[in-house]
């Protein structure tokens, strides 16, 4: 462990949330022993001097760069007598100078930036100086080490390695941990989060009745093996991906990279381990005799917008889509914002343009073209592709749900067996080439040594997995934690740069990556860990104190409330009305959708422009499966917040909106839902009470209280007297839905009972993670 | 300071803004079927951001965007050369080798051709314009014309992208989206960003519903498209069987339910959720009641012509535009296709201004005659202009024009813009600009001026970089500013 990092990491632990992290409060200089370049002054230079004075050398005002050493020690260029820092003096540092002057035609930021610098910083920056104006590298930049493990005073509460770098850090804040969840509130919050749709019931008697000490492990082992744990997981992933159904430009045609999402499906399911996970993904077709799986992976690289516009620039659609893997790359992998550099050095990281041109020169070996066809010939996959024979799934891509005995093409990457040179484009434009370059990543991540990796996409692959890139793993177990907390440990888990935010546990991310690493990315270890830990099984009720004094529950002092995605809503309602139909991958579907949205903005043209919805058990299916044409997505995911899959997203919002609360009353899935509820429950031969009893256990998946039970029976008796004075109301409303009925006479009891349920769906706690 | 209340809106946290949210909405009566005040807008606008920047000349926009672009030459932009030179090539002084779109640059020719439509000057401001826009001819000395617009993208996509968020690629915010972030709604029952879809009988090109995401904002600044059924929002009717007193019993039910679940976790978004649904319950009655053309006047019906009670015609959307404008509406956005003449231009055009015409002339002089057009800024704009020569066959008879990003004319109305001029020049060939340049860019700064914000400041930070809708320029055109 090197000096440097571990005082830094001990002062991050020890102020972190007393205001180390630049928005979860202010730091007082005064109340600081020591300040840290990385946690407490690079925010504020960063964020306020790198634009002008920063790596962009281009934008570099008076030759001063400040965020390197050897710049802000070095003579000024207009004064050779004057320094910008002059460590240990303040007074003689115009850095600081500049920044209290009254002289506003010197003054720091100028005025004219629109930005500022407040008192406490400038105390900061002062304080700073005077401890001698010590530099670090970009805490995400130093290799994670594995720390050995804080002390804490409640080692009861510990139930695994991450409990005691959570813990110690709630403890330091005077705050205690929640108790563990109750078993039911367990049950279903595991269940969502590693299968991502609620418990059977056949389960939940299973786990409340198994006493053992080991219950909750083996329901965790039990979750993590089921098909479902492979779906759940690849929603994420096809976010990342930005996999979609169609082209995505103008006309918008339909696409065929279903066999790839079904890989993704089953590559977590057989628990593949990340680095062979992305390796094949990136460079799938590069490794020695590639399998025709290893080939399908690499579809990774495909799932970008193509254009089918006629009369478009092939050249500027075709470096357009070189730009997108180039992004897609350094966001899903490296939590980096490249796309920065794509038109002038990065202004906050060390990312030159050349570096930027240098990655993308990996991916610009493609033998493709901007443009195909129009959209009357456009193919459903434009070369490079691979062709999957009706023979080739019965036999080795086994996991692959084809329909038909008509073979699918899907698009694939490849390298020409001519190199086709990259240069610089000046500003970025398509027809601008400036300096040539060779590959390359940039030095400031992990220098990069093609004797050592190779000069192909391979060497991508081997560059971040090296056990001294500094991204890779945090990068990785920080979104996994995000999906199970709703919150990176990192929280801007698209950006590890210095723009973005400071890790709140830095140890424990470090600690979770190396122990990622060696053990072999190990995913399901990875999830399992997590789940077990006592900070997971915790309550989530929050306390007023935890409200007032960590309302974002940084420390986790609580497990986090979250609303389910747009497609954790979707299979909740399915699965616990038992309309879920649990088929894994093939063709995506066209579930009910308001009539008109496709054809009211389409040109008419292709095989899209027209919604015609599936029947049957197409309607059924998981939300991950449900059709997405990019240029008009499915608008009830929208409103959930899903990602439109325009680009590469590692994140999705969480919103709480009127819109929201119209679609879970009367979209017509949620209804019918309900309605098929209603009516199975209506078959059982149970008293009204048993019944409101049942269908409250299905969808919250725990019993509801006396005060629950009684409010809702009497709503069903009140529903059921209402629809006796009009028995057509009753009829109508129980029509919903493409779904067979059952014959039951009583359709007022149904109509009622198909009332309560569907309260039931629209409160807080069955559509929110608890 | 754009720091600050970038900082600011990132110390609200999610919770907060919510909460802050559901205040301001949650302050009309709640429950009750009679909502006092339905459709009068608010007394204070409601930004999270201490918006705007300094006094707005404008309060509301109803952008009407004519979807593949209208051609400039046979609509504003009056270039009789054309017609002296008409079947003559192209000079190559005036090209100047600039690009071309994968249609036309396999062309050996490039034969000028001029309006088929004749152009008359119209109003004291004496503008030109030609006989396919009479109604508009009328309100001329209510507009400003810019005839120097100018954009990067010569394709259809990249360059409608541009022109709704400011960047030809990517996921950014719609130019609705940053005016909800930034202004805010100033309607308790309505979105502040709404979106009205019509098609003509042109060549049409789609439209996307990326172009009102919200991109890296909240999905609250999300436009809301209204569709030209029944119903107006997605899933806004009461199922069938229920009605409004149904529904207002099940709330009622539901409520007391979070409310036993907000008692057991403390969880102030159980409460959040609560104010949304009753937000819900509100929009289901204003929304029908405000979007219902029916009981318009027969004066109001005779200004827009019969069409405005055909729902999903532009005739329908511009009344709809000012009728939810009117309501506090802080941006409509309309899009009508089918102005994309690559040939057949002379058989197309007189029919996309026949359903277009007389509907945004009546739209303007129905904002004036409300006293609400000095408030309201009204823009008739496309993505990109059209050539100055043919595209495929030139006849006597008819022509077809290709896409021009290096000139093109869009107009604007009320809301401090002068009045009755002209900005900005092409040559006489229509094919450059002369004078005045209007980027993309400038134009939005200049509409985010008029709204009383600057471009500069309103930001938001997202993945480490402040993004703006003009991203890294734009300035505002003084001349355009009354």
């Amino acid at each position: 462990m090197k000096p440097s990092v571990s005082i830094l990491f001990i002062t991050c632990a020890a102020s972190l949330f007393f205001g180390g992290c630049k928005r979860d409060g202010a730091t007082t200089a005064s109340a600081l022993d020591s300040v840290d370049y990385n946690l407490h002054i690079r925010p504020i230079l960063s964020d306020r001097c790198f634009k002008c004075h920063g790596p962009d050398g281009n934008q570099r005002k008076a030759n001063l760069r400040l965020d390197t050493p050897e710049g802000a020690f070095a003579a000024l260029k207009d004064n050779a007598a004057a320094h910008a820092i002059v460590s240990g003096k303040p007074d003689k540092s115009e850095v600081y100078l500049r920044l209290v002057t009254s002289d506003t035609s010197i003054l720091m930021p100028p005025p004219n930036s629109n930005l500022s610098v407040t008192q406490e910083e400038v105390a900061l920056i002062k304080k700073w100086i005077e401890q001698g104006a010590k530099y670090k590298p970009h805490w995400a930049f130093i290799p994670p080490t594995k720390y050995t493990l804080p002390k804490v005073d409640n080692e009861e509460w510990v139930k695994n390695e991450i409990d005691y770098f959570v813990l110690k850090k709630i403890e330091t804040t005077g705050l205690t941990p929640n108790e563990q969840a109750d078993k039911e509130r367990l049950l279903k919050r595991v269940s969502l989060d590693l299968t991502g749709l609620p418990p059977s019931s056949d389960l939940h008697d299973r786990f409340l009745n198994d006493n053992s000490e080991t219950s909750y492990e083996n329901l965790v082992n039990e979750l993590l093996a089921q098909p479902q744990y492979g779906e759940k997981m690849a929603v994420h992933w096809m976010d990342v991906a930005r996999y979609a159904d169609s082209h995505g430009y103008q006309d918008d045609g339909l696409r065929t990279m279903w066999p790839w999402r079904d890989w993704v499906i089953h590559a977590f399911n057989q628990n593949y381990s990340y680095d062979k996970f992305l390796t094949w993904q990136l460079a799938g077709d590069l490794l020695p005799n590639p399998t025709k799986e290893q080939l399908l992976a690499t579809g990774f690289n495909r799932n970008h917008k193509i254009t089918q516009e006629g009369g478009i620039i092939d050249e500027e659609y075709r470096i357009e889509y070189v730009t997108d893997r180039t992004n897609t790359f350094s966001k899903a992998f490296l939590a980096l914002t490249f796309e920065c550099a794509h038109c002038h050095d990065h202004k906050y990281d060390p990312i030159s343009q050349k570096d930027y041109y240098r990655t993308f020169a990996f991916f610009n070996r493609v033998p493709e073209k901007g443009l195909v066809g129009d959209i009357s010939l456009a193919s459903l996959a434009d070369p490079p592709k691979i062709k999957i024979s009706s023979e080739e799934v019965k036999n080795i891509l086994t996991f692959i749900n084809k329909k038909d005995t008509t073979p699918v093409e899907v698009m694939v990457m490849k390298d020409s067996t001519w190199k086709r040179s990259t240069h610089v484009l000046i500003r970025g434009v398509y027809d601008a080439p400036g300096e040539k370059v060779d590959i390359g990543l940039p030095p400031a991540i992990l220098p990069f040594d093609s004797s050592k990796y190779g000069n192909n996409r391979l060497a991508l692959a081997k560059w971040l997995v090296d056990k001294k890139n500094p991204l890779t793993s945090r990068v990785f177990v920080n979104r996994m934690w995000q999906e199970l907390f709703g919150r990176g440990l990192v929280k801007s888990s698209g950006d590890f740069g210095m723009q973005g935010d400071l890790p709140s546990h830095p140890e424990l991310l470090d600690w979770l990556a190396v122990d990622f690493r060696e053990n072999g990315w190990n995913i399901k270890r990875l999830m399992k860990q997590i789940v077990m830990s006592a900070t997971y099984q915790q309550t989530s009720t929050i306390s007023q104190k935890q409200l007032d004094s960590d309302p974002d529950n940084v420390l986790l002092s609580r497990a986090p409330r979250i609303r389910l995605t747009a497609e954790g809503v979707r299979d909740l309602v399915l699965a616990s009305s038992g309309l879920l139909v649990k088929e894994i991958g093939g063709p995506s579907m066209k579930v009910y959708q308001p009539k008109g949205i496709w054809e009211a903005s389409t040109s008419g043209r292709g095989q899209l422009a027209r919604y015609k919805q599936d029947h049957g058990n197409g309607l059924y299916r998981r939300g991950l499966y449900t059709f997405i044409k990019r240029t008009v997505p499915p608008p009830g995911m929208l409103i959930f917040d899903a990602s439109n899959r325009d680009q590469c997203e590692v994140k999705r919002g969480n919103t709480n909106t009127p819109l929201q609360a119209l679609l879970l009353l009367n979209e017509p899935l949620m209804l019918e839902s309900a309605r098929v509820l209603a009516e199975r429950l209506m078959l059982e031969k149970s008293s009204n009470e048993e019944k409101v009893k049942k269908a409250f256990l299905t969808i919250m998946c725990r019993n509801g209280t006396a005060k629950e039970i009684d409010l809702l029976t009497q709503y069903f008796e009140t529903e059921k007297a209402n629809f006796k004075t009009a028995p057509e109301k009753a009829k109508k409303f129980i029509a919903v839905g493409e779904y067979r009925h059952e014959r039951i006479d009583d359709t007022i009891s149904v109509a009622a009972l198909m009332q309560v349920i569907q309260t039931i769906f629209n409160t807080d706690e069955a559509i929110t993670k608890t | 300071m754009s720091k600050e209340f970038t900082d600011h809106r990132f110390h609200l946290t999610r919770r907060h803004f919510l909460g802050k949210l559901s205040l301001g909405l949650g302050s009309a009566a709640l429950g009750s079927l009679l909502i006092p005040g339905l459709f009068s807008k608010s007394e204070t606008t409601t930004s999270s951001l201490g918006l705007p920047h300094f006094a707005p000349k404008a309060k509301r926009i109803i952008f009407l965007h004519q979807n593949g672009a209208p051609s400039q030459l046979e609509s504003f932009d009056y270039k009789p050369l054309l017609n002296k030179m008409a079947g003559q090539d192209l000079p190559a002084s005036v090209r100047m080798g600039q690009r071309l779109t994968g249609m036309t640059a396999g062309q050996s020719k490039f034969p000028l051709v001029g309006s088929y439509f004749k152009f008359n000057q119209y109003g004291k401001s004496g503008a030109w314009v030609s006989e396919l826009f009479p109604n508009i001819a009328k309100v001329a000395d209510e507009i400003c014309f810019i005839k120097s617009m100018h954009t990067e993208a010569i394709n259809h996509d990249p360059a409608l992208t541009f022109i709704q968020t400011g960047a030809q690629q990517g996921n950014r915010p719609s130019m609705g989206s940053w005016l909800s972030y930034g202004l805010g709604s100033e309607n308790k029952n309505l979105p502040a960003f709404c979106v009205l879809l019509s098609r003509g009988r042109g060549n049409g090109q789609g439209v996307y519903s990326k172009l009102w995401n919200n991109g890296f904002l909240d999905s609250v600044h999300q436009g809301v498209q209204l569709s030209s059924s029944e119903e107006r929002v997605l899933y806004l009717k009461d199922p069938e069987g229920r009605d409004r007193a149904d529904r207002r019993n099940m709330l009622d039910k539901l409520a007391e339910l979070n409310d036993l679940n907000y008692k057991e976790f403390g969880d102030p978004e159980v409460q959040a959720r609560v104010q949304q649904y009753e937000m819900a319950y509100r929009m289901q009655t204003a929304v029908p009641e405000l979007t219902d053309l029916t009981k318009e006047p027969d004066s109001t019906v005779k200004m827009y012509g019969s069409d405005c009670l055909v729902p999903g015609t532009y005739a329908a959307n511009c009344l709809l535009a000012r009728k939810l404008s009117e309501a506090g509406v802080r941006f409509i956005q309309l899009y009508h296709q089918g102005w994309d003449q690559h040939g057949n231009l002379v058989g197309e055009m007189p029919l996309q201004a026949q359903d277009t015409d007389r509907a945004t002339a009546a739209l303007i002089m129905d904002l004036k005659q409300r006293g609400l057009l000095d408030e309201t800024l009204v823009i008739w704009g496309t993505e990109f202009g059209r050539t100055n020569f043919c595209q495929g066959d030139l006849s006597k008879e008819n022509y077809g024009r290709d896409h021009h990003p290096r000139s093109f004319t869009m107009w604007m109305a009320g809301g401090g813009v002068k009045a009755g001029t002209t900005y900005g020049e092409t040559d006489e060939f229509g094919y450059n600009i002369l004078r005045d340049p209007v980027h993309v860019n400038d134009f939005h700064a200049t509409v985010l001026h008029l709204m009383g914000l600057n471009h500069e400041q309103l930001t938001y930070k997202h993945l480490g970089r402040y993004y703006r809708l003009t991203d890294v320029a734009g300035k505002v055109i003084p001349g355009l500013i009354a």
